[in-house]
């Protein structure tokens, strides 16, 4: 073997080896709630820590009309330099931000896939003027839990337990935390340079809260 | 080393308009296209003029006033502004720039926020202007500096058409340089050029049409478009803009070799669309919105007598309507290969047939999923459509309106968030910016006998609402218009108006009061009302029911989104439990914060009450008062 060759074997073995570690931190991920909860801001903790973890990352947003209220769906890839849109059936974990939120979404997320979502309701219009049912908290989960990992708990209530129930998203942000192929020094950082000065705090311990309440959930 | 940041497709688009050098940034907003005039306009240290035009005609020929003075400009909207602005557009791309000039539109597949799907390619292939379409939003911002350069050297103005998933994607982005100098302002009279008298339409005509066979061979060695032949197989496929990277992402994932053309600037690169051609049996065009660039690889294979097999929208194999996806190429992919005659003339053997029982499994696998998925919506999810927000003036006024003109009326209404007052019963007509006065006035002039109550917000009335207003007043037509002043454009993210007395970048200029200008018009009644006075404002429209004639009602509340964040506080309200009578008038009134406890037959107000009292004005049973504290 020229040396040449086995020269360029070695390349090809670290490339495949770099390829393969590319593969491993490739994470999509679908932040589905209701517009108003603050799942842009969620998203951009994540895509900014992506970014300072030097991984290449992806999101897709919902804005205009479809955001006045309306159910909401944000994709967050990490480790593509591709398109924006998780594939169907192509989600590892959906966070979901309101329980009938996580149903809708359900298409985008692989099987077996691992759900976060928050069990507090936000209950449509069309519910309140009796035009439509809101199904009960407890079917939705244990029809998702027939099928994915579900880690369910009341995020509302933890970010109040923070100082904030508008922390929520903060929250399920640090829930999330707990897969992500980022550091969490890196997604902290984050929190403390998107969220306003004043509520440092209080979002710090929402992460930290959310974080320790799913490692809780077996 | 570079520097990377996380940011907005659009917030990349301005960041890329910087970098070219560009000196005057005019626009309209719009979804997708609104926060590249945001972001320019928010910047505290500006070495360039940016505005927030009153529509996008006017906004395209202040660009073009700048281009043709030596500078480098821009000028941003939605797809259907081209339309607004397609009259200096059409005859702009004879008389061509001097300056750099770059139009940027932005397209909204599947109409997340729009009135229509259309495709601006199709505008660029109309004018004989050239396009650029990103695939990403890096390369959104990498293409901008070279459009000026490419709008320079060719004098003609250029389309840059990204998508709402560019516009509203987010990504990382590593930043260039930005020019330290830029050219100075200087207009040539070069009356050949910028008077458009038949004899110079002709000349220049001639020009532009001789022109564009440069311009395509210069566009077919732009990093832009790319083509890569692979050996060993002969299938082929065609990407453009954001499509090519889904097929990529598509190819990848199944391991299947292709041809592969990336189109991101038209005219396409006709050379490289033969080579690709001549190396395949089959292709497959994968393109957002019209089959533009299929439209053409399907002339150039019959110039060439070519026997390729062309598959895409045309026949069929990809949709036309919508937005795609990795998943719709798998679902194409899996119909190309599907068909009986293609996988034996295709060469590429095993591998191909394997990685097209691949996009199969993937395909059918998506399919049976929501299949899968039925199970579980078999839990009936309630629709959540967007709603008005809680508090929102435009609720208020559709309520009263409601009450006075009642069911035997007609509502032609227009484009912003108001629309979304088709839950109201309010809003029974939305054509286009401005079209609610005037569809009206044709409704009234057709001999319509109900009366007629049409609607419209601040921002649109000062689009092409006040022509309407004109036209309808000069030609006696006998109408109600409602000008929904919520002192700002909602919708789009809130951007200031000729109403509102402050600029883009927040200067303060000349407050112009609707009420005057629609006097001005001549309109014989004109009455300015607070919507969150319900007495107040069904006497208003009594009153201009009873005009005969063109009758104003202004309903002047500022926007709850806009209010909370200039700091006006309201104390919420809340139901007296002792007095609720369960009749459920004020859940009627459709607001978020207002939601029903079946269980003690009450209503009961959320945390998301901003304050606006209505529903308490329209309690019967004075059930309704604000928290004390």
């Amino acid at each position: 073997m020229s040396e040449k060759m086995s020269e360029n074997m070695a390349e090809d073995a670290a490339g495949k080896q770099k390829q393969k570690q590319k593969q491993k931190q490739k994470f999509d991920l679908l932040i589905t709630g209701v517009g108003g909860q603050g799942a842009i801001l969620a998203s951009d903790i994540i895509g900014k820590a992506a970014v300072s973890a030097g991984l290449s990352i992806r999101a897709a947003e919902t804005h205009g009309m479809a955001q006045r209220g309306g159910s909401v769906e944000n994709h967050i890839r990490i480790g593509t330099d591709l398109g924006s849109m998780i594939p169907k059936k192509g989600a590892d974990l959906l966070l979901a931000l309101e329980p009938m939120e996580a149903v809708r979404y359900l298409n985008y997320l692989k099987d077996g896939g691992i759900i976060i979502v928050n069990t507090e309701t936000i209950v449509p219009v069309t519910v309140s003027s009796g035009m439509a049912k809101y199904p009960e908290v407890s079917k939705i989960l244990e029809a998702l839990e027939k099928k994915y990992e579900v880690k369910a708990f009341n995020a509302d209530e933890v970010a109040t337990e923070a100082g904030n129930r508008l922390a929520m998203n903060v929250v399920m942000v640090g829930a999330v935390s707990n897969y992500l192929p980022i550091p969490v020094e890196a997604l902290l950082e984050s929190v403390k340079g998107l969220v306003p000065p004043k509520t440092i705090g209080i979002n710090v311990k929402a992460f930290e809260l959310g974080r320790e309440k799913v490692k809780s959930i077996l | 080393m570079k520097t990377r940041e996380y940011m907005l497709g659009n917030v990349a688009i301005a960041r890329g308009l910087l970098e070219g050098g560009v000196q005057v940034v005019s626009g309209y907003p719009g979804t997708p296209s609104s926060e590249i005039v945001d972001t320019l306009a928010a910047r505290k240290e500006r070495d360039y003029y940016v505005e927030w035009s009153v529509n996008e005609k006017v906004a395209m020929e202040v660009a073009v006033g700048a281009a043709w003075a030596g500078v480098r400009s821009a000028v941003t909207m939605k797809h259907v502004g081209l339309n607004v602005a397609a009259d200096p557009f059409m005859t702009l791309a004879y008389a061509g720039v001097k300056g750099g000039m770059i139009i940027i539109v932005a397209d909204d597949p599947s109409c997340h926020s729009s009135q229509n799907e259309q495709d601006s390619r199709r505008y660029a292939q109309f004018a004989l202007v050239p396009c650029f379409d990103p695939s990403t939003p890096q390369e959104a911002k990498d293409m901008l500096p070279y459009a000026f350069e490419f709008s320079e050297k060719f004098e003609t103005p250029v389309i840059f058409r990204p998508t709402t998933r560019i516009s509203h994607g987010k990504s990382d982005v590593e930043l260039g340089d930005l020019p330290l100098e830029k050219p100075c302002c200087n207009f040539e009279k070069l009356l050949d050029r910028w008077v458009m008298l038949p004899k110079n339409a002709r000349a220049r005509h001639t020009h532009i049409l001789s022109a564009q066979a440069g311009i395509e061979d210069a566009l077919a060695e732009a990093p832009w478009n790319s083509l890569e032949i692979k050996e060993g197989t002969n299938f082929g496929v065609i990407g453009s803009g954001i499509a090519s990277v889904y097929a990529k992402e598509a190819l990848e994932e199944l391991g299947l070799e292709a041809s592969f053309l990336k189109i991101g600037a038209y005219p396409i690169p006709k050379k490289l669309v033969r080579e690709l051609l001549e190396n395949v049996d089959a292709v497959l065009i994968f393109e957002e919105l019209e089959p533009v660039v299929e439209e053409q690889v399907k002339m150039i294979a019959q110039e060439r007598g070519l026997s390729v097999r062309i598959f895409g929208k045309m026949d069929g194999t990809v949709s036309r309507e919508g937005e795609l996806n990795v998943s719709s190429f798998l679902e194409a992919l899996g119909k190309v290969f599907d068909l009986p005659e293609v996988p034996e003339s295709l060469e590429g053997g095993a591998e191909a047939a394997e990685a097209a029982e691949g996009a199969n499994k993937v395909a059918k696998e998506a399919v049976e999923a929501e299949k899968a998925e039925e199970g579980i919506k078999q839990l009936e999810l309630a629709p959540r459509p967007p709603a008005l927000c809680a508090g929102c003036s435009h609720r208020a006024t559709f309520y009263s309106m409601k009450k006075v003109f009642g069911k035997d009326a007609v509502y032609p209404s227009d484009i912003g968030c108001y629309t979304l007052g088709i839950q109201n019963g309010t809003v029974e007509t939305t054509l286009c910016m401005g079209g609610s006065i005037s569809v009206a006035s044709g409704l009234y002039h057709a001999g319509e006998k109900r009366p007629i109550c049409c609607s419209i917000g601040d921002s649109t009335f000062f689009h092409t609402g006040m022509n309407s207003l004109l036209n309808a007043i000069y030609n006696k037509a006998n109408i109600t218009v409602t000008i929904l002043d919520n002192r700002i454009t909602g919708m789009t993210g809130h951007q200031p108006n000729p109403g509102m007395g402050r600029t883009a970048t927040g200067e303060p200029t000349v407050e112009v009061s609707l009420a005057e200008l629609c006097k001005a018009m001549g309109a014989g009644s004109v009455t300015v009302v607070d919507p969150y006075d319900p007495a107040e404002t069904q006497e208003a429209f009594r009153a201009a029911k009873d005009f005969d004639g063109v009758a104003v009602v202004i309903a002047k509340q500022p926007c709850v989104i806009s209010a909370k964040r200039a700091g006006i506080r309201r104390v919420p309200y809340m139901v007296d439990l002792d007095k609720c009578e369960g009749c459920k008038q004020c859940l009627k009134f459709g607001c978020p914060a207002i939601e029903f406890d079946g269980g003690n037959n009450v209503a009961q107000i959320t945390a998301l009450c901003s304050g606006c009292g209505v529903c308490a004005r329209i309690c019967k049973f004075d059930a309704i008062r604000e928290v004390k504290k």
